[in-house]
């Protein structure tokens, strides 16, 4: 991997960062502040409290479990057992796309459901208002499922959404309902809602419906959740090679493919931090192997779909995806041809989801910017240095209380897709099963990795590396942009995409072209303002600024 | 269909609310202290809540929506999170050096009974605040009331914890913004500068969260009601609260601390509460109306009579926050239209009052507030009987294509429009702007339905 010289001394920046925090703050942050090198990896401090005061980017609990796992299943009713804001905030705010199989087919996601608790609820109990919820969504809409979710004051006041649940659907019978103590204090960002959201799934919904479909090559989807259309986009490349798709968690997905899904052969992973137990557990009860792949970059989906035909190791289909990558590339190219002109050289900075700020780097280099600093917003230690660190992470109090399910193979259901010696060969051709190598083998010597970065020094390092472009989310979209450096939202796409696949990576390509070559950043200064020496192109932020 | 599964049968729900028309005290809290002066408002709960309402409030604004949260784990859960909050304080205070801190409280820390008085007092004592900085709070639990009610609680806690008192009488009059957008705040300080008064309003979110691009982030943008202002309005000779249910508390705590007497107005929104507003302001200050006012109210006057045929019997349904719908209500009256549906999640006797008392002239509209009220059940009333146009959130999008209504944005949040932090939609000139929306829907429908041999060229 080649060296990038121009960066500025690492280790200077990382001692600017720190300076303004109290001793202690400093020392913390100190850990989670790291220079990159992908030959040695060093350790990185994640998945760790945030400091109070110290403003993150980072949600909670909640926000992970039904906002990001359960939200884009179309079919469930999601009721949020608490005051009324939690579910309104979650409210189609992640635009996570749906295409219903009919007009009459179930469509909850444009629906916010609450018990909107109340004071007396809180004294004295909500559990009475929580099943009156429920039997109230049963009656209006007969849906196949109804998913609990818990807020902070459930947990505290000891509703048991689980107790209740249960009590529902033995009385219904014909109506899956079941309950997530997801309170938002869990944990230490909306990782801790990833996990409990996967139990619950896992425990709940997968595993109900034995019927087999159709389909020689026929795999899961894991950590795909259709945001600006991502999925529809996956879809159609698997359609078009002939791969057949059983269940998304959960991108456009039904109750009814996540309940089929261990009739699977394989488990391919996208974001790997907010599924991979997904994955873990399916191997170890049903014998389905996982193996990470990313459809964000048209050379990674290429290289993605090849891993795939090679798993199943069929001629037929390998040479299917060949063509199909054949036929797709050249679009690509065209496009990277017109653009990567205007875009080489370019710097980018990445802080934001759990594995966006890994996956977005290959659209970067395949425009030809460089990734010069980059962090998650929840991640852990494996998805920055790669899950060979796992067995060596403490787990802490904040984790210590995310139940861990314990899984053993399903006496009947247990079927292993390969055989050991199969793994085995697959993993001698490189093929990386029930592994992740993380993101920084992937980034340049010297660039900076920083976890759970806060807003100083998101601030500080624009000022200092002044980047092309910042890729973060939607509470620091209009502060970088206040400082004339356009920031591209890896939750929302800025209402654009799909972004994966070969129609996805034209798109960001034209997204990006567009966003740090528009005219815009020229106007900035007025005529009057522009100084003779030219610093109307200083990057400022107002306290940050030395 | 968006909205498939909403049924034209009305069925009382106890316990499902279904598309809430509000939402919760925190986000007001923190809308509310971003209108003071280098201050930064504090979420005293997990994260997840002041991320929520810091995105909200930047889909709304397209601004940078600065705010601190305590970071509960399930420790401080169960231990009480003074720590997180002393913690804070002084990160805050190293890092950001903002002027004021204002914490406000989340359904988490009011279940344990975290006492934020107690805790911003121990702050103090601790010598964690430094010389010249201000901390204060308000208690603004999840589970009682809404996202106004939030609002209404922060006022009242800068009022209650800035006003002093020196005996000695200023000139100027308080104006408490209900909640309203920083453009109308920026058109109630221009009317008030026209009619010759000299104000303070608080608070006061015009150019902080309509800033301008400068290639700078500026971490406390000019605007705001500055420490000096609010301390001062304990000597104003009066108060004129904006707002019975977002403004008011703000005026009884400030009339009972510091003993200025308070009138409470509708937001001046549509002529006749305009028209309150500018006569209660003259009242107070002892001016004339000057003629520009008088003017900028003919013109609206102007318009209305000019185009009364498009307005007159148009059936219109809205939801929203109550101080807007009071006088918009009556605004649409105004107009010769008839407000049939009207939907607030916000509860409240005080609103439900005024609401019956603006509604006399409708006997025929179906009005709902508090629990139950949601946009579910104006989705339903609206299948019984059809409207012409909705008035509402952007959360109205999915009902308005639904049912192929016209459809107005106004109130909050508005996350896929711009143009209401900019133009206000308070007094003349506001009705105005809401004067051209509400025809260019109705007008825009029309020219899209006609058929040929009636498609009009002068309208």
């Amino acid at each position: 991997m080649q060296s990038y010289n121009n960066l500025p001394d690492p280790a200077l920046v990382r001692e600017d960062l720190i300076q303004k925090y109290p001793t202690k703050v400093a020392k913390k942050r100190n850990k989670s502040i790291v220079i990159n090198d992908p030959e040695t990896i060093p350790e990185v401090q994640a998945n760790v409290r945030t400091v109070p005061g110290i403003i993150t980017q980072r949600g909670c609990c909640y926000a992970g479990c039904k906002g990001v796992v359960l939200g884009p299943t179309r079919d469930i009713v999601n009721i949020v057992h608490g005051p009324i804001g939690c579910s309104f905030y979650a409210w189609l705010t992640r635009r996570n796309q749906t295409r219903p199989e009919t007009p009459e087919a179930e469509n909850y996601i444009t629906y916010c459901f609450s018990t909107d608790m109340q004071e007396e609820n809180v004294v004295f109990g909500g559990e009475k208002k929580l099943k009156q919820a429920i039997q109230e969504a049963y009656d209006l809409f007969h849906p196949k499922s109804i998913a609990i979710f818990s807020t902070c004051p459930v947990g505290l006041i000891g509703d048991d959404v689980h107790a209740a649940s249960k009590e529902m659907r033995d009385k219904f019978g014909d109506c899956n309902v079941f309950g997530f103590s997801c309170e938002g204090y869990r944990g230490v960002s909306q990782s801790a809602g990833h996990h409990i959201a996967n139990n619950g799934v896992f425990k709940h919904m997968v595993g109900r419906n034995n019927t087999v479909k159709e389909g020689k090559f026929k795999l899961n989807l894991l950590g795909e959740y259709n945001i600006g259309g991502d999925a529809f986009e996956i879809e159609r490349i698997f359609e078009r090679t002939g791969i057949t798709l059983v269940a998304s968690f959960s991108g456009n997905s039904t109750v009814g493919q996540i309940e089929n899904a261990h009739t699977a052969d394989l488990n391919v992973i996208l974001c790997h931090r907010s599924i991979n137990y997904m994955g873990e557990m399916m191997e170890t009860k049903y014998g389905i192997p996982w193996m990470k792949v990313n459809f964000v970059g048209a050379e990674s989906t290429a290289k993605s779909l090849r891993k795939i035909a090679e798993y199943f190791g069929d001629e037929e289909l390998k040479a299917r995806v060949e063509a199909v990558i054949a036929e797709e590339m050249p679009k690509v190219k065209a496009v990277i041809d017109e653009i990567r002109p205007r875009t080489e050289g370019k710097t980018a900075m990445l802080f934001v989801g759990g594995s966006r700020a890994h996956h977005y780097q290959d659209l970067f280099s395949e425009l030809g910017m460089t990734t010069v600093a980059a962090g998650y917003e929840f991640a852990h230690r494996d998805d920055y240095e790669g899950r060979h660190v796992l067995p060596g992470i403490k787990i802490d109090a904040d984790s210590k209380n995310i139940e861990e399910l314990k899984v053993t193979a399903d006496p009947e259901l247990y079927n292993p897709r390969k055989s050991e010696a199969e793994l085995d060969a697959l993993k001698e051709k490189g093929l990386e099963i029930n592994g992740y190598e993380g993101m920084m083998k992937q980034m340049l010597k010297k660039t900076l990795v920083v976890d759970d970065v806060s807003h100083y020094e998101s601030e500080r390092l624009i000022e200092i590396y002044k980047p092309d472009i910042f890729c973060a989310g939607i509470k620091e979209k209009y502060v970088v942009q206040k400082m004339g450096v356009p920031l591209k939202q890896l939750h929302s796409y800025d209402y654009g995409g799909p972004y994966t696949g070969f129609e996805g990576a034209q798109n960001f390509y034209r997204d990006i072209d567009r966003m740090v070559n528009n005219p815009v950043w020229k106007l900035i200064k007025a005529p009057w303002q522009k100084a003779e020496n030219g610093s109307s192109t200083a990057l400022e932020a107002s306290y940050v600024t030395h | 269909m968006l909205l498939r599964h909403t049924t034209k049968e009305v069925k009382e729900r106890e316990g499902l609310t279904i598309n809430p028309a509000k939402t919760c005290q925190p986000i007001g809290a923190m809308y509310a202290a971003l209108g003071i002066h280098g201050c930064l408002p504090h979420s005293h709960g997990s994260q997840g809540c002041c991320s929520y309402h810091r995105s909200t409030l930047t889909r709304h604004y397209k601004e940078p929506v600065m705010a601190a949260t305590s970071s509960f784990t399930e420790g401080a859960s169960v231990f009480g999170g003074q720590a997180n909050l002393l913690t804070a304080i002084e990160t805050i205070f190293s890092v950001y050096n903002p002027d004021i801190i204002a914490v406000h409280s989340t359904c988490l820390s009011e279940t344990i009974g975290d006492d934020l008085q107690q805790i911003t007092k121990k702050a103090k004592d601790d010598g964690k605040i430094p010389e010249g900085k201000h901390i204060i709070y308000a208690s603004t639990p999840s589970f009682v009331g809404s996202h106004v009610t939030g609002y209404a609680n922060m006022v009242a806690g800068i009022a209650d914890q800035f006003a002093v008192s020196t005996g000695e009488k200023k000139n100027q009059i308080n104006i408490i913004a209900g909640w309203m957008e920083p453009s109308d705040m920026r058109e109630i300080k221009r009317l008030s500068t026209e009619l010759g008064v000299k104000i303070v309003l608080f608070p006061d979110t015009s150019d902080v969260l309509d800033a301008p691009q400068t290639g700078k982030h500026e971490f406390y943008p000019k605007g705001g009601t500055t420490v000096e202002e609010l301390k001062s309005i304990g000597d104003s000779t009066h108060s004129l609260a904006l707002g019975c249910i977002s403004a008011e508390p703000a005026a009884i705590a400030l009339e009972k601390r510091c003993k200025v007497p308070f009138e409470t107005l509708d937001m001046p929104i549509g002529i006749s509460a305009t028209d309150r507003f500018i006569m209660a302001l003259s009242q107070a200050a002892g001016v004339t109306v000057p003629d520009e006012i008088t003017a900028d109210r003919g013109r609206l006057v102007d318009i209305i009579a000019d185009m009364e045929q498009y307005f007159f019997g148009k059936k219109v349904a809205l939801f929203g926050d109550p101080d807007q719908l009071i006088p918009l209500t009556e605004f649409l009256l105004d107009l010769n239209m008839k407000p049939v549906h009207i939907v607030s999640g916000t509860p409240g006797q005080r609103f439900e009052k005024r609401m019956k008392e603006i509604l006399v002239r409708a006997p025929y509209a179906n009005f709902k507030n508090g629990l139950g009220a949601d946009m579910f059940l104006l989705h339903q009333w609206i299948k019984n009987e059809p409207v012409d146009l909705l008035i509402g959130n952007t959360y109205g999008k999915y009902i308005a294509r639904d049912e192929d209504i016209p459809f107005i944005r106004y109130g909050f949040p508005i996350i896929d429009r711009i143009g209401h932090s900019y133009f206000p939609s308070v007094g003349y000139t506001g009705g105005m702007r809401l004067v051209e929306k509400i025809l260019g829907a109705l007008m825009d429908r029309q020219d899209r339905d006609a058929l040929e041999e009636k498609f009009e060229l002068v309208m």
